[in-house]
């Protein structure tokens, strides 16, 4: 039996969750988390934001995200990818960084507009 | 002379910009004083805004190029770079940038969209040395997502707010080690799923009922004593914590930046620190408006732009029909209410409906948002779970305003 706080919504639920009988979620007060109860515990996933470096732009860092959600036991091997790559600006919102990070199935992307600066 | 100028180009300047020209307005002037457009969304890089508005979920940056992708399709001035000086209550905006020089212009209307600032040590008097290596939270996630500086290897936050807990996640994944977060309250300040996802996925342990009780170092930071406190909030003797750290982020409240406000000699309310506002955003001096955090701090950016939205179209409104005369209904917080916005509430400016936010002064359960006017009831709304953290907003119907006299009064009722 474990215990965990709901993240879905504000409500912030108290689930506990029985690993022993197919991840049974109690303590929820809604479908959405019972459903977040058995994939954190069986694959928790996030989505992960941060930046990579950028030349030839405003500011030397451009912001980028997983665009979608990767297993939380890739956090690091993303991060690792992440400081090899160097953008040059022009850069747009929703470029593909690298393409199917770490095999996750996710593409890292560009999450702001970085014009060319002169 | 512009119909409209708006001071700020964060989400709500742009937020309110956009409804202004959508209803008409033409000649619109944002002044910003930053670089570009996008305020401090530029910097929150990390996912979660944009549920409300959108529909889905998006970071900082992305929430922010949406509202200056729609605000540069249209035709809205744009002053970046520029500082507004004074406004005054004839509506003429004094600024000074750097193409312009010193420029004062005359508008119809003018919203006040200028956002907040951190707290910073001096706001919470913490004792010990002043070496280099005390940062707010907000400036180290500027050095951290825009600068690309690290600012520190070794770190305790002070302040469980959400920038708090989002800056202990980002400094991790940028390798630094964050040894504690601190907070003086016996709750976090910030989303439950924050502290899921910034402090137990990195396993930084949490330390409530708990501040900052001294800094050391000559140069810099080298060590922050922790104690724990009691229920008034005063140090505990015998608790004390010392951890080795080379930094420490504050996270410790935010202040609506209302300099021209005042200046202007605009009303202001003690309890959110903004200006006063009527049910369409506007100020105590007719025909400017304000909104967003310079109004009071948001969690959600997605309830920024709703309101600032709203006091767009209330500019453009205004400059057709002017001032919005009738009877005044004075909005009170009653017990477990902190603060409500608006403060006030013109009968005849309320058309269907009239939203009402506000915030509750502890942590409650199961409860009852009573909305009265003397001994009358005059609606009730159920919740599950509040608190200080977490904005509310409630939906007045327009026709239940008339069973109102004089004031209304929002209280929290626990089960």
């Amino acid at each position: 039996m474990k215990e965990l706080i709901c993240i879905v919504c504000p409500n912030g639920c108290h689930l506990r969750v029985d690993e022993e009988k197919d991840y049974l979620v109690t303590g929820n007060a809604c479908p959405r988390g019972a459903e977040y109860g058995k994939t954190e515990l069986q694959n928790p996933v996030r989505v992960i934001t941060s930046t990579v470096r950028c030349r030839g732009g405003a500011y030397p860092r451009c912001p980028v995200k997983t665009n979608r959600p990767v297993p939380k036991g890739k956090i690091w091997s993303v991060m690792e990818a992440m400081e090899q790559v160097s953008l040059s600006a022009p850069v747009k919102i929703g470029d593909v960084v690298i393409e199917n990070i770490c095999g996750t199935g996710a593409d890292l992307v560009a999450t702001r507009n970085m014009e060319k600066e002169n | 002379m512009y119909d409209l100028i708006v001071v700020g180009g964060g989400p709500a300047g742009l937020a309110a910009a956009l409804a202004a020209w959508e209803k008409g307005l033409r000649k619109v002037l944002i002044v910003e004083r930053d670089r570009e457009l996008g305020g401090i969304l530029n910097q929150c890089i990390h996912n979660g805004f944009g549920l409300h508005h959108f529909k889905e979920e998006l970071t900082g940056p992305e929430y922010a190029g949406r509202f200056i992708s729609m605000v540069r399709s249209t035709g809205v001035e744009i002053r970046l770079d520029t500082m507004v000086l004074e406004v005054t209550r004839d509506k003429k905006v004094r600024m000074v940038g750097k193409l312009t020089g010193y420029r004062e212009e005359q508008a119809k209307t003018i919203i006040l969209a200028m956002g907040c600032r951190e707290r910073t040590r001096g706001a919470i008097a913490i004792p010990g040395t002043r070496p280099a290596g005390v940062f707010t939270a907000g400036a180290a996630q500027r050095y951290v997502n825009m600068e690309g500086w690290l600012p520190g290897k070794r770190v305790v936050i002070l302040g469980s707010g959400d920038i708090g807990l989002i800056m202990a996640r980002r400094m991790t994944l940028e390798g630094a080690k964050v040894l504690a977060c601190v907070e003086v309250m016996p709750y976090s300040g910030g989303l439950n799923r924050n502290i899921v996802q910034c402090l137990q996925d990195f396993d930084i342990p949490l330390y409530l009922s708990h501040t900052v009780t001294e800094i050391r170092g000559e140069k810099r930071v080298e060590q922050v004593v922790v104690s724990r406190v009691d229920e008034k909030r005063r140090p505990i003797p015998g608790t004390e914590m010392v951890f080795d750290c080379d930094t420490l982020l504050l996270s410790v409240g935010l202040i609506p930046e209302n300099e021209l406000t005042r200046q202007a000699g605009i009303a202001i309310d003690p309890r959110t620190n903004g200006p006063m506002v009527y049910e369409n955003m506007e100020v105590s001096v007719p025909g400017i408006f304000a909104c967003g955090n310079v109004c009071h701090v948001h969690d959600l950016v997605d309830n920024v732009s709703a309101e600032s939205l709203r006091a767009g179209e209330a500019a453009a409104e205004y400059v057709r029909n002017g001032d919005r005369a009738g009877q005044t209904l004075t909005v009170k917080n009653g017990p477990g209410v902190s603060y409500t916005v608006p403060q006030k509430i013109r009968r005849e400016g309320v058309k269907k409906n009239c939203g009402i936010y506000f915030r509750v002064n502890r942590v409650c359960r199961d409860s009852e948002i009573l909305v009265t006017s003397g001994e009358t009831l005059i609606a009730k709304y159920n919740r599950s779970h509040l608190a200080p953290g977490e904005m509310e907003h409630i939906v007045l119907p327009g026709v239940l305003l008339n069973k109102a006299e004089g004031e209304i009064s929002l209280s929290v009722r626990e089960a």
